[in-house]
């Protein structure tokens, strides 16, 4: 970067530019979110703007580098690119798995023409990618899975079935954990690309407590899969599901989130804060809450020039969503009778209820707190036996 | 600016972790000066070392003859005494009066900076007039007479009180005792006619005074600052003292996990290791998790005070409270995991206990900054 302050203003002056003024309204609905793909309909015509505009600069991924879709920033551009955003308070031109999860590791483990083809593809929001990782017997043990791939000489052949795979029925392509070798555990699996549209995909959504459904249950009948669509080598998968876990924790966490000044009490407040003990607890929470959002910052910083510890990623992933379950805990408390609505406009539809359950799934998607506990034990803390 | 240490300031924590290791062990300080029941509890060699490492004015500026460094660097040196337990005026003379004295004349700078820098001054700050940290009351009542000002009122628990040279005194010089405006910052020499001390031990052998003020009576020059115009400059230095005493938190915190962890490695039972079994694993990584995320409510505090930003207010607080109760969590742990042991006299967990909360209550406790980060949020 040759000068950061020359760069903010370049970068300051492009949104005050670009950014559309709709697009600087905190999202509230699903639909404010703008995931892409082939089957995605743009809300408006601004969301469909504002993607475009930034695709064509590589602000969508401003940290990939340019061969590959992004803009090619530096940590410390990237860094200032969140400011300016969080500034102003731009939604993110594309929110996908592609970006938090495939693309890491594609940039990892992928081929050089994977890299040019699925990168480029994510970055435009042209395809939105699912993740095929959990079975129905095969939670937190997730290298027990057994959906098999039967090796056809040009193609593999995939049969199994897949749990909890988000937005399954909105996406494009999958990235799927598939058992190649049944004889070896850990180095038996192999990390394939798929079609969604593929003969002998079908996905069924799962009804969750919240009453909405964001994960299906994914069934694989004799799926045919070219031998190119894997990426890493054969039967080394779980390298590239591990590093990819990493990610998918350090999203999870909700680390490099907005700065949080607006706290929970004051949001709180809004309603009429009446409770003294309430009003304690939010104090409480809000110190933790501010605490966790500087660890945030400091998590990022770190990982960006590999000052962190590799096995990091889960303990932001433990405290990340113990926090957030704790906070929509409080904002329920702190709304009473009224947050307890389902239906009513109102209530947008029984948001804060439903937010709250989608919360409790938090700590446990992605691997659970008692997981992460697991592995900071053994990685980071070397404790015997772990 | 990245929150993680610049290269300048990662060789001052490799300088200050073997400093403090060699020097300000628990053995060689802590205990020796308890054991023999030391009038200071500390040690005026240990506090000239300080000096020639140039530690005693890192927050002096470089034209007063200090290194003219920042919150950051000073709570480098913090974090070390925290994890040695060392006892040392560095806190309340390095941090917080020097913070005061920042914005002294220079006649009094020339008459107190000196001695700092030479190791050979010990410097207290009396604010607090009861047992909880309540710096928006201040009672104490500085009179104009003749030239200067008389000083009467009581401040209590005036850490090192009783060791120091030179009190930074802060008293009402106009007003009623919960506002804002009229106070006065007073520089108050220990031979002050009128001066009066009871001091006590603490549980973590430091030691606390009582501090009567009956007429005391200061020259005008006597005045830090501004007459009645002293609270801007009483919260600088409280936040420097919170934030010092957070990052000591820190250290602390960090020493006590560090020994905790070590003992679930080494310690049998039922034929294994204890740090064998998921009940204390998860206790220990749940640990690990809070001592991140205080360190990094700390290190984003001190860089916000040391850019001057308005939101360091709001992340002293956070760190003040986040450290401290970190800290506690990491010390009653430490002693739990210990099992009898940590128990014992002998063993130095239960030292690392005495001082996290001696330290909590230091410039607020959790109770106290989370009130505070209500109020600043507007709640």
């Amino acid at each position: 970067m040759s000068d950061p302050d020359s760069f903010r203003a370049e970068i300051r002056a492009w949104l005050e530019e670009n950014c559309p003024a709709e697009m600087r309204e905190p999202v509230r609905d699903e639909d404010d979110v703008c995931w892409g793909g082939r089957k995605f309909k743009f809300k408006n015509e601004a969301q469909k703007l504002w993607l475009e505009r930034c695709a064509a600069k590589g602000y969508t991924v401003p940290d990939w580098p340019k061969p590959y879709g992004g803009a090619g920033m530096s940590p410390a551009e990237a860094k200032i690119w969140r400011e300016e955003m969080n500034r102003i308070g731009a939604r993110p031109p594309l929110s996908s798995f592609g970006i938090w999860m495939l693309g890491p590791a594609l940039l990892k483990f992928g081929s050089e023409e994977q890299k040019v083809h699925y990168l480029n593809q994510i970055a435009r929001g042209e395809v939105r990618w699912c993740q095929g990782y959990s079975e129905p017997g095969s939670g937190s043990d997730l290298v027990s899975l057994q959906t098999y791939g039967e090796d056809k000489g040009d193609h593999w052949v995939v049969n199994g079935s897949k749990i909890w795979t988000s937005y399954a029925d909105k996406a494009d392509w999958i990235f799927c954990l598939v058992r190649t070798d049944k004889t070896n555990k850990y180095q038996g699996i192999s990390f394939l690309l798929f079609d969604m549209e593929s003969p002998g995909v079908s996905t069924k959504p799962i009804l969750l407590i919240s009453g909405n459904s964001p994960f299906c249950e994914t069934f694989f009948d004799n799926v045919k899969v070219p031998k190119h669509q894997i990426v890493g080598d054969l039967n080394r998968g779980w390298d590239v599901a591990k590093y990819l876990l990493g990610h998918e924790r350090e999203l999870i966490s909700g680390a490099g989130g907005n700065d949080r000044l607006n706290t929970i009490g004051a949001f709180a407040k809004r309603n009429g804060l009446e409770d003294p003990l309430l009003r304690a607890e939010l104090a409480m929470f809000d110190v933790d809450a501010l605490a966790f959002s500087a660890m945030g910052e400091k998590f990022l910083d770190e990982i960006k020039v590999g000052k962190a510890h590799p096995a990091q990623p889960n303990m932001m992933k433990y405290a990340g969503t113990e926090i957030n379950k704790r906070r929509h805990e409080l904002l329920m408390a702190a709304g009473g009778s009224a947050a307890l609505e389902w239906e009513s406009e109102g209530s947008n539809g029984g948001s804060k209820a439903r937010s709250w359950l989608r919360t409790k799934a938090n700590s446990i998607e992605g691997g659970t707190s008692e997981v992460m506990l697991n592995v900071i034990s053994k990685r980071i803390l070397d404790l015997p036996g772990a | 600016m990245p929150l993680y240490h610049t290269e300048d300031q990662a060789m001052l924590a490799d300088t200050a972790r073997q400093f403090m290791a060699d020097e300000g062990n628990i053995a060689k300080q802590l205990r020796h000066f308890r054991d023999m029941d030391c009038k200071d509890g500390f040690g005026h060699a240990l506090w000239k070392q300080f000096a020639e490492l140039g530690l005693t004015g890192i927050l002096v500026g470089e034209a007063d003859g200090g290194l003219g460094m920042g919150h950051v660097e000073a709570g480098i040196v913090l974090e070390e005494i925290g994890r040695n337990l060392t006892p040392s005026p560095f806190l309340t003379s390095s941090v917080m009066a020097a913070t005061a004295l920042g914005a002294a004349s220079e006649d009094l700078k020339g008459r107190y900076l000196p001695g700092l820098l030479a190791g050979e001054s010990v410097f207290a700050v009396a604010i607090d007039e009861g047992p909880k940290h309540r710096p928006e009351r201040i009672s104490a009542r500085a009179e104009r007479s003749g030239n200067g000002f008389k000083l009467s009122g009581k401040k209590a628990f005036v850490v090192q009180g009783g060791s120091a040279d030179m009190l930074v005194v802060a008293a009402r010089t106009a007003g009623s005792d919960d506002d804002d405006a009229g106070i006065t910052l007073f520089a108050v020499p220990k031979d002050a006619a009128g001066m009066s001390m009871e001091v006590v031990r603490l549980v973590d052998s430091s030691q606390g005074a009582h501090v009567t003020l009956d007429g005391v009576q200061l020259d005008a020059d006597a005045v830090i600052g501004e007459v009645d115009g002293g609270r801007e400059l009483l919260t600088q230095v409280l936040n420097a003292g919170r934030i010092g005493a957070a990052a000591e938190s820190i250290g602390v915190a960090a020493g006590s996990f560090d020994m905790t962890t070590t003992y679930l490695k080494q310690r049998k039972q039922f034929g294994k290791l204890i740090g064998e079994f998921q009940a204390l694993q998860h206790r220990a990584a749940h640990l690990y998790s809070e001592l991140e995320i205080a360190r990094a409510a700390v290190i984003k505090a001190q860089q916000l005070l040391d850019a001057g930003s308005e939101k360091a207010e709001l992340m002293v607080s956070v760190a003040k409270a986040k450290a401290g109760k970190t800290a506690g969590l990491a010390v009653k742990e430490g002693v739990q995991m210990h099992g009898g042991i940590g128990m014992t006299d002998e063993y130095d967990i239960g030292l690392y206990m005495k001082r996290d909360r001696a330290l909590a209550e230091f410039m607020g406790d959790l109770y106290y900054h989370a009130e505070r980060v209500a109020q600043i949020s507007g709640y």
